[in-house]
């Protein structure tokens, strides 16, 4: 039976991943539009543009109109089912949301309008503009709450303030522009790209198949696929890139994508294996029933060096002094310790006992010596100290270990589809192959998948923790009653399912009539 | 005519000409309905407790990290 913890996260989990189906498309499918439209008019004016750039923007249209504030529901998540996570997050979380919400959001809203509404009622040019605005109006909505995620991946320019019992920005642009937030962004951007990209190849292959409007299917095919095959390496180069920082940043997440339990130098890649459900970090089971491992492959990937060590689930829970790897045994002493300050705290405000507090007060001050050995030997831990287990730092193996290889399967398998489509089209060759018609049409399932994938690759490899070593979720959660955010799953599930069942035959309806003049 | 007036003339006979139908605009205002009405009113009422001051509010917080 499901406790609190497991439908907070089962509701959180459920609202994101159809969140992102509406964001991913909405990212990619406006700069499609655009890059269409501005064909267009370097092309003179070419009806024949007009009509697909005019036949995409319905769909971003639908797909913008049913998606959008499907994101709000995280925000009444936040408030009502993890309110002490909102509380310690607050004034991390309040710049950015309150950014995307006035000005992205406005942004994105009023150019819409015109990107819609004024085809023949405002100029070309500004029309064109519009368009443009309104495609880096969807970026710069998803950036901030992007730039927020990769601050729970990993915390910088921040300081936790005891007084409000809070963390506080002390540096913003150590915030916005840290090593996390411009790979995520990026990855996360260009995988909405591919999604666009697969999707519109998909809907023209369709209409190669059925042998209707086969210029504008020609014409979608090549922005879309020269699109995707950009956006594909883009995903593949960051995505390499995000590796390196999980391995640095998040070693636990990094051995759960290649469920590694014993670390050594140069580490084998797994590129494929069917895990042992026996296996647990303390037995000697082998690991997997069968796998096909690259030599030193992982260590090359991981820290870009063969002979690199890569710890694995016994060095990270026990330790290993060799390596200098501290065991979570340690970190939890460290993290009790310091909570354990905070509670004094708390006593000594309560009890007036100004000695105890002014005490404390210097401990959390990192600008001194004393305080920053502190929050280096021990607040840095803070979150450990909630954990009763050493071996709760370990997230659920079997799903990321399997959810990472379904990403980087597809996202090699796009690479190749889209140069093999580059390809078949250059020497007018796709009309011909059924086979690759039904293979583009089918592919846009999976690009979902792939994305979806990554998305769990990220979030449930980072269990246990909500904020990276500062605040696991068994601490985010408010003191609600379990049964009351089991009925809103219900709700959002149902709720999500038909707007998702809706926007899909709304589409399809508009697919089937396809491409009109004017 | 005022640039007020023109951009509601612009949003009104936008609405007006599109083409893609009723049943996208219904399911729109349906779905802010149930995410702002009843949700946000009968399910996602904050549950935190109103305080006098950000010192008690502190205090709350530090107790709910450290019990």
């Amino acid at each position: 039976m499901f406790e609190l913890i497991e439908w907070s996260r089962a509701q959180f989990a459920l609202t994101a991943m159809y969140h992102w189906i509406f964001v991913s498309l909405t990212l990619g499918l406006g700069f499609i539009c655009a890059i269409m439209e501005t064909i267009y008019l370097l092309r003179g004016k070419d009806p024949k543009w007009k009509r697909a750039t005019k036949f995409w923007m319905k769909l971003f249209a639908i797909n913008f109109a049913v998606g959008v504030a499907t994101g709000i529901i995280l925000e009444f998540q936040f408030g009502t089912n993890w309110s002490n996570y909102s509380y310690f997050v607050g004034d991390i979380f309040g710049a950015p949301l309150a950014i995307e919400g006035i000005f992205a959001f406005f942004m994105e809203s009023t150019f819409f309008a015109v990107m819609y509404f004024g085809w023949d009622r405002v100029s070309a040019r500004f029309h064109l503009t519009a368009t443009w605005l309104t495609a880096f109006g969807t970026v710069l909505s998803a950036i901030w709450i992007l730039i927020a995620n990769a601050w729970m991946q990993h915390p910088v320019g921040m300081e936790f303030n005891l007084e409000m019992a809070r963390s506080e920005m002390v540096d913003f642009f150590a915030l916005v522009f840290s090593e996390v937030a411009i790979v995520k962004f990026w990855h996360s951007i260009m995988s909405g790209a591919l999604t666009a990209a697969v999707f519109v190849t998909g809907i023209s292959a369709w209409f190669l198949l059925k042998r209707r409007s086969v210029d504008f299917a020609h014409k979608s095919i090549r922005v879309a696929s020269l699109v995707g095959l950009v956006a594909s390496v883009v995903v593949a180069y960051t995505g390499d890139q995000s590796g390196v920082q999980v391995a640095t940043h998040q070693p636990v997440k990094f051995a759960a994508f290649e469920a590694i339990y014993e670390g050594r130098e140069g580490a084998d890649l797994t590129v494929f294996g069917f895990l042992n459900s026996e296996k647990s970090v303390d037995n000697d089971e082998e690991v997997f029933n069968g796998e096909w491992k690259i030599n030193s492959l992982l260590s090359l990937l991981a820290f870009h060096d063969m002979g690199s060590f890569v710890p694995g689930f016994k060095d990270l829970v026990y330790g290993n002094e060799e390596y200098g790897v501290m065991g979570a045994d340690e970190k939890m002493e460290r993290g009790r310790f310091a909570i354990e300050q905070v509670r004094r705290y708390n006593e000594a405000v309560k009890s007036g006992d100004l000695e105890t507090k002014e005490e404390i007060i210097r401990l959390f001050d990192s600008s001194t010596e004393e305080g920053m050995a502190f929050h280096n030997d021990y607040f840095k831990y803070f979150g450990y100290g909630y954990l009763s287990s050493p071996d709760e730092i370990i997230p659920p193996i079997g799903l990321v270990f399997y959810s990472f290889r379904i990403m980087v399967a597809l996202g090699v398998y796009f690479i190749f589809m889209f140069i093999g489509v580059l390809f078949l089209q250059r020497k007018n060759m796709l009309e011909k192959y059924k086979i690759v018609q039904y293979i583009l049409i089918l592919s846009i399932p999976l690009v979902y998948i792939s994305s979806q994938a990554g998305w769990i690759v990220s979030e449930v490899g980072r269990q246990p923790w909500a904020v990276q070593d500062l605040l696991p979720v068994s601490a985010s959660l408010s003191s609600i009653n379990s049964a009351n955010v089991a009925t809103t799953f219900f709700i959002f599930a149902i709720l999500f399912t038909v707007l998702l069942i809706a926007e899909i035959r709304i589409m399809l309806k508009q697919i089937k009539i396809g491409p009109q003049e004017d | 005519m005022s640039i007020l007036k023109r951009v509601f003339n612009f949003y009104v006979d936008g609405f007006r000409d599109m083409k893609v139908g009723k049943d996208l605009w219904l399911l729109i205002l349906l779905k802010l309905f149930i995410m702002f009405v009843i949700l946000k009113l009968f399910f996602f009422r904050s549950k935190t407790p109103s305080f006098d001051s950000d010192v008690d509010k502190a205090m709350y917080y530090r107790e709910q990290l450290t019990d």
